[in-house]
């Protein structure tokens, strides 16, 4: 059976997810059933014993994030799948990953909260959790898919980014996009471009975590002979702990860097009819496509309206967002929560921010964006 | 043998090297656990084992969580990782099932491993994932400062037991027994050389294996119960400690006070298949594998 | 019947030999070698090392009584102490 399933398809969003997976070299995937994320995980059962991978189904999900960093510290990559309870059981090994600097993908088909919330229903309340959500300072990446197609796409570039960046990479998916099926073109495993991590050269004076000028250090494997000691604890260069202001700080600024200076590679985000905008859409995921929808409704009625696409939520495009508020009068930022990534908008737009929110539970309306538009363009 | 010379009787000859310091991180040690402390003595066990067995030290892997005996992994040389408090486990089963040619050891407290840690080791034992656990009972939190925990017998103090402890603690042997563990064994760090051959033992074994190993804690447990420091507790040890392959399950709760023995021994060595011969078994007969 | 606890073939068996060595600096004093010695070879010392803990020393007539049979190195918490075969 191929990894790399080259055709036209008619697939399930969390179903895509799982290809996308396989297409980037996932050989292993530690988890624990979920709704809306399940289908990911099933998937992944099924598939990965055909293609010599490894399905272990964890007692929990703090369990399958500790083995999925495991299986990458062996050199295999790996992915867990989740949703919001399971995302915040994950959140103590996520700054495992992070300070260990272990590539893995971690997607979270996101659900209504808090809590057991809504277990069928759509929300995009995690964006900030997974900004935030494991203690300690730390850069995230997330990508927002938010059709079946870039939950095959994402979930490959998802990979490549923590491979190349050595840390756990989040796609930020929602119940509306893994539950939705869809038209899925998965490309010729040729025409896939894919990322591994970066390994040491040679054993003489290898430092673990010594980091290139990159400031991305080359990773050792298990079982290869270097004798590595890695820790959650704050460590030097060699890896041992050392618990002390000075290494607490060489290490915390150098992983930060490590994304700060390379966000403007990492951060992408899809612009429609923003050149001339007076009115700038700022959404993702689900909601982008309502948002889209009003976008085009309000260009029609004669209202400069146009829209920006997050494809990253983390890093988050600032740059580009200055940019546009040179020229925009307004931001609208419909997401499926109550505010949170419209907060981050008004962080660097010097004009008006305005929130479309929703509870959770179903599909923000294009209507309730274009009301918003509408309202501002008076 | 000894130096004689006035002043000098009985002196014994110094050098600089131990013969087991190329297993150790030489530029971690000296290690921070406390004079008396057992952990050192369970370490030496390990590295005299991991020398002796025919795998080569860079096949072998060794996790800990955290805690005092979390600190073991930052000692032993080999790859070592010191993952989150009770995450050693599962993290070691990732680690082993995505490369089989590891041999993997997670060697962590009672804390640790039972109490933030016990739904793993339930689950890695049911499973038969082929790994070593090695758990150092102290009966206490040593690294927070002596704090009651899954092992703490009926009645000690703790500093969070200030009355005595009112629980009831788990019986290590007779878990790792019920949930499917392959081998069963318990020592105390006075029982050297058993522990060392069990180790040897463990390492060997397929399937997933458990050492308890009783160790002082002077600061934590040996002080406020009355047991002394580590050197009066390796006596208690030895006056207590009776090795009895065959006792039964009741025989193994561990009360740490009056006349109530402490029960060592190897207490189980069976065959089951694991986790990845299983896997392998059921995916070649679906044509799966070659 | 005292005499047969006595092997027939004790003349024949050789006693192992050991040489005890010490690492001085690495020493916290905690005794272990010294009461566990199985032949009591160890006692505590008034020589301090550097940080300040007594060494073991050979007691008094026990010169040669190591038997190599690495005890004290297994339970050395320190790394601080081994045998090896003597003469």
């Amino acid at each position: 059976m191929k990894a790399v399933l080259t055709g036209s398809h008619f697939m399930l969003g969390d179903i895509a997810c799982a290809e996308g997976a396989l297409a980037a070299g996932c050989k292993f995937f530690g988890g624990y059933p979920i709704t809306p994320a399940t289908e990911t995980a099933e998937r992944m059962a099924l598939r990965l014993p055909q293609v010599g991978g490894h399905y272990i189904q964890m007692e929990d999900e703090i369990g399958s994030l500790a083995a999925v960093l495991g299986a990458s510290c062996a050199g295999v990559k790996s992915m867990t799948a989740t949703s919001g309870p399971g995302f915040s059981l994950m959140q103590e090994n996520i700054g495992l990953g992070i300070v260990t600097e272990t590539p893995c993908v971690i997607v979270n088909v996101q659900r209504g909260g808090p809590s057991t919330g809504l277990p069928t229903l759509a929300g995009q309340a995690d964006m900030m959790q997974a900004k935030w959500g494991s203690h300690g300072d730390y850069e995230a990446i997330a990508y927002v898919p938010n059709s079946c197609q870039e939950m095959f796409d994402f979930t490959i570039k998802a990979f490549n980014t923590a491979e190349k960046y050595r840390q756990p990479v989040f796609v930020m998916a929602d119940e509306i996009i893994g539950h939705m099926t869809e038209r899925v073109v998965i490309p010729g495993p040729k025409k896939i471009k894919l990322v591994s991590r970066k390994r040491p050269k040679r054993k003489k004076n290898y430092l673990p975590f010594k980091p290139d000028k990159d400031l991305i250090p080359p990773m050792a494997l298990a079982g290869e002979g270097y004798g590595i000691h890695v820790t959650g604890l704050t460590h030097d260069a060699r890896g041992y702990p050392v618990i002390d202001e000075e290494t607490q700080h060489e290490m915390v600024t150098r992983l930060i860097e490590k994304i700060r200076r390379h966000a403007p590679k990492i951060w992408e985000f899809e612009e429609v009819m923003t050149e001339d905008a007076d009115i700038v859409v700022v959404s993702y995921g689900a909601a982008s496509r309502s948002a889209g929808r009003a976008v085009n409704i309000a260009r029609k009625e004669g209202i400069k309206a146009g829209l920006m696409r997050l494809i990253t939520v983390w890093p988050f495009p600032e740059k580009r967002i200055k940019e546009l508020a040179e020229s925009a009068k307004a931001f609208v930022v419909p997401e499926i929560n109550m505010g949170q990534i419209s907060r981050e908008v008004e962080r660097f737009a010097s004009g008006r921010v305005l929130s479309v929110t929703h509870a959770g539970g179903g599909m923000l309306s294009p209507e309730a964006v274009l009301q918003k538009i509408k309202e501002v363009a008076k | 043998m000894s130096a004689k010379g006035a002043g000098n009787e009985g002196k014994i000859e110094t050098v600089e090297e131990h013969p087991l310091d190329h297993i150790l991180r030489q530029d971690r040690l000296p290690h921070i656990w406390c004079p008396g402390c057992g952990l050192g003595s369970a370490m030496t066990c390990f590295a005299q084992a991991i020398e002796r067995v025919d795998i080569p030290l860079k096949k072998q892997v060794l996790l800990s969580g955290i805690g005092c005996t979390g600190r073991i992994a930052g000692y032993v040389n080999v790859d070592s990782y010191h993952t989150t408090h009770g995450r050693a486990i599962p993290f070691a089963t990732g680690l082993k099932i995505a490369n089989p040619e590891l041999c993997v050891t997670v060697f962590s407290g009672d804390g640790d491993l039972f109490a933030i840690g016990g739904n793993h080791f339930l689950h890695a034992a049911r499973r038969n994932v082929d790994i070593n656990v090695i758990c150092v009972n102290n009966f206490n939190y040593g690294m927070t400062g002596g704090q009651q925990g899954p092992t703490t017998p009926v009645e000690a103090k703790t500093s969070t037991t200030r009355y005595g402890s009112f629980e009831h603690p788990f019986n290590l042997p007779y878990l790792a027994a019920a949930i499917g563990a392959v081998y069963v064994s318990r020592w105390t760090t006075l029982h050297c050389r058993h522990l060392e051959k069990s180790m040897e033992k463990a390492l060997q074994k397929k399937g997933f294996t458990f050492i308890e190993i009783i160790s002082p804690c002077p600061t934590g447990f040996g002080r406020p119960n009355k047991l002394g420091e580590g050197l009066e507790e390796l006596r208690y040890y030895r006056e207590k400690s009776v090795i009895k392959n065959d006792a039964s399950w009741d025989e193994l709760e561990l009360h740490m006070r009056g006349e109530e023995p402490v029960v060592v021994g190897d207490f189980v060595d069976t065959e089951r298949p694991t986790y990845l011969e299983l896997e392998e078994q059921m995916l070649r007969a679906k044509g799966l594998m070659k | 019947m005292k005499y047969w606890r006595r092997p027939l073939d004790k003349n024949k068996i050789k006693t192992p030999k050991g040489h005890i060595y010490v690492i001085p600096d690495r020493c916290k004093g905690c005794g272990f070698c010294i009461e566990f010695c199985p032949k009591g070879v160890l006692e505590e010392s008034k020589e301090i090392n550097r940080k300040g803990y007594h060494l073991p020393k050979i007691a008094d007539g026990k010169e040669d009584d190591c038997m190599n049979c690495d005890f004290c190195m297994l339970i050395c918490p320190e790394f601080a102490i081994y045998t090896e075969e003597g003469e």
